[in-house]
């Protein structure tokens, strides 16, 4: 085991990059709807068990269940209300168990970003073979249903190993979603030594942290998504910004939480120097522009040599 | 170290659900269901009439509510047993005002230990439905099934001969089942249930013993899971019961199709002299509204059913 996950180097807040975003914007947004498949029985992982109860646990599979059933819909109405297309974090599996949500994302031009087969599969105790196939899997499924390359990861479940992000750039990708240290992107070092991004996705204001953890009126998340665009957008005049919003449509779509999400959604996308955009056209735009700079500046790609600050 | 291979095989990953409890179904593309005179919104107000033993099992797990301090356990035995002496009282009073009609789930437990109080419901009229036997009977996948038989049964058949009603209505406690609850429910004569948690409309599960409707009873609204797991005020609870009720007004309305609110409500909970007065508010906001039907649920479960294709 490792000190520290050797993925990227320090760098301060008050050091960041310029970045402007397109047409002069200073926060890049973006909402990622976790689409996700539950197990009712799946096979037992050493270090982690699926369900609190003896299975059948039907509280915790209904619970999430109901995001595809009932939630889904309300939550991708509410995005096309305010003009913003979803970014995926999809349980491949559900391309076969509920292709109707697919084809519902696929006519908005969403984007589709990898988060494991099932989110009631880790990758705890996964060698390096079993990790890849599953990488592989994902990408696979999400190319054979939806005609896209997947440029983004998600770990199912946040279970991670110590080689998840080197499988997910050999498998092509380009930016991953796990890492919550910074509100720009950061170049990530992987051993391929392609370039590969850390888009940042907020934890902090993910619906199922703030309504499972925290334990958050659905109002206050609602005042907490304005308050942190809010500084954001201030802060990005100085070097651009990145906010997500992390959904699962089993959390923010109840009938009592979506509009107090909607109000917000409202908010931001009134804001005229924003740029409502998806997860890989944040990474895509940053490669483009800002990447070399910041590995000039900080490290980043390419752990052959040793990188550095490991 | 490696995990066994099996653990990347997927034998479930096909189409629909990876169970054949029901049919996978999304809300938004079934036919427009019509409530009674026109309503948008079928209310079921679920009042819980609930038994905590003082020697729990706590087996599988402790029963969300249940005893939590070593042996003898008074303080949460007698606080569910106030909901039973006074918070019913309290919340029955709210729920007149308003104009609302309740429904009780009630342990059979109830029926021998107070059935007093079982009679003062039965002769109000009101639906009951049957809640098992008392709130650490859980109903579990490590149960067999002649044992889960038995519970049902007894459970029934005490609950039916103290009422004048047939009980044709469950709710497990902590919504919890085995595989083969469904089927035994069905078996004992129970036409729908409230344990899952998926849907805000009634839908169909496929049981050995004909069909059984799952006519859900909200988790994340329920004034247990939002006071006491989330550990929200009263007021707040208030305001998310208003949201939601408004919300599902309008989806109605911009569906053409009902929607059912389902408000499971604890006298020990609510009834508590601090939180009856947010109780009153919701249930008056609630009422306020055009468009709302209030019924017993059975009446519910028999509306949705009579417009099945």
């Amino acid at each position: 085991m490792r000190e520290d996950p050797a993925l990227y180097d320090y760098r301060a807040w008050d050091e960041r990059l310029p970045i402007r975003w397109p047409d002069g914007a200073r926060v890049a947004f973006w909402v990622a709807p976790n689409v996700e498949f539950y197990e009712l029985d799946p096979p037992a992982n050493p270090q982690r068990k699926a369900w609190p109860r003896p299975t059948p646990d039907i509280q915790g599979y209904g619970t999430r269940d109901y995001g595809n059933r009932v939630g889904h819909v309300r939550m991708m109405e509410v995005l096309d209300r305010h003009g913003v297309r979803g970014s995926v974090s999809l349980s491949v599996a559900l391309c076969e168990h509920h292709p109707e949500i697919i084809d519902m994302c696929r006519e908005r031009d969403w984007e589709f970003f990898s988060h494991g087969i099932y989110n009631t599969r880790y990758a705890y105790g996964m060698d390096e073979a079993q990790e890849r196939a599953m990488i592989e899997d994902s990408v696979r499924t999400i190319a054979e249903h939806t005609g896209q390359r997947c440029a983004g990861y998600l770990a199912s479940a946040l279970t991670h190993t110590e080689r998840t992000l080197d499988l997910f750039s050999e498998a092509g990708g380009l930016y991953t979603c796990d890492l919550f240290h910074d509100d720009q992107p950061t170049p990530v070092r992987v051993r391929s030594g392609k370039p590969f991004v850390s888009v940042p996705y907020s934890l902090e204001l993910n619906d199922t942290i703030v309504y499972v953890v925290n334990r958050i009126e659905p109002r206050r998340y609602g005042e907490m998504i304005k308050q942190a665009f809010d500084r954001l957008y201030r802060e990005g005049e100085q070097g651009g910004t990145v906010m997500c919003v992390p959904l699962h449509a089993y959390q923010v779509s109840h009938p009592h939480r979506i509009r107090a999400f909607e109000d917000a959604l409202a908010y931001i996308t009134g804001h005229p120097d924003v740029w409502v955009t998806t997860g890989r056209e944040i990474a895509e735009y940053f490669v483009e522009h800002y990447y070399e700079q910041a590995v000039a500046k900080w490290g980043g790609r390419d752990s052959q040599d040793g990188g550095n600050g490991a | 170290m490696a995990l066994e291979p099996s653990y990347l095989k997927y034998r479930r990953r096909r189409y629909g659900m990876d169970h054949d409890l029901y049919e996978w179904s999304m809300l938004s593309e079934r036919a427009p269901i019509a409530w009674p005179n026109g309503a948008r919104v079928a209310l079921w107000v679920n009042l819980a009439v609930q038994f905590f033993p003082l020697n729990q099992s706590g087996k599988p797990f402790r029963p969300p509510g249940g005893m939590s301090t070593p042996y003898p356990d008074l303080r949460h035995y007698t606080l569910r047993d106030y909901g039973n002496r006074v918070g019913l009282f309290r919340c029955l009073e709210a729920l007149d005002a308003a104009g609302i009609t309740p429904t009780f789930s009630v342990n059979a437990a109830i029926a021998e230990r107070y059935p007093q109080l079982l009679e003062r419901l039965n002769r109000r009229g009101n639906e009951i439905l049957a809640s098992s036997w008392n709130m650490d009977s859980l109903h579990h996948g490590d149960m067999a099934i002649d044992d889960e038989r038995e519970l049902i049964g007894r459970s029934l058949s005490v609950l039916r001969a103290a009422v004048d009603q047939p009980v044709t209505g469950w709710l497990g406690p902590a919504r919890s089942q085995s595989g083969n609850t469904p089927d035994l429910l069905a078996e004992a004569g129970i036409s729908y249930m409230g344990d899952w948690i998926n849907d805000d409309m009634p839908y169909p599960f496929a049981t050995r013993h004909g069909e059984l409707i799952a006519l859900p009873l909200s988790l994340e609204l329920d004034d247990q899971f939002i006071v006491q797991n989330n550990l929200h005020s009263e007021w707040e609870y208030a305001d998310q019961v208003k949201d939601a009720c408004d919300y599902l007004l309008a989806e109605a309305e911009s569906t053409g199709s009902g929607r059912l609110l389902a408000l499971s409500v604890h006298p020990w909970l609510m009834g508590q002299p601090h939180r009856i007065g947010a109780l009153e508010s919701a249930l008056k906001h609630i009422s306020g509204q055009p468009g709302i039907w209030s019924a017993p649920a059975s009446e519910i479960v028999a509306a949705w059913s009579a417009q099945r294709a």
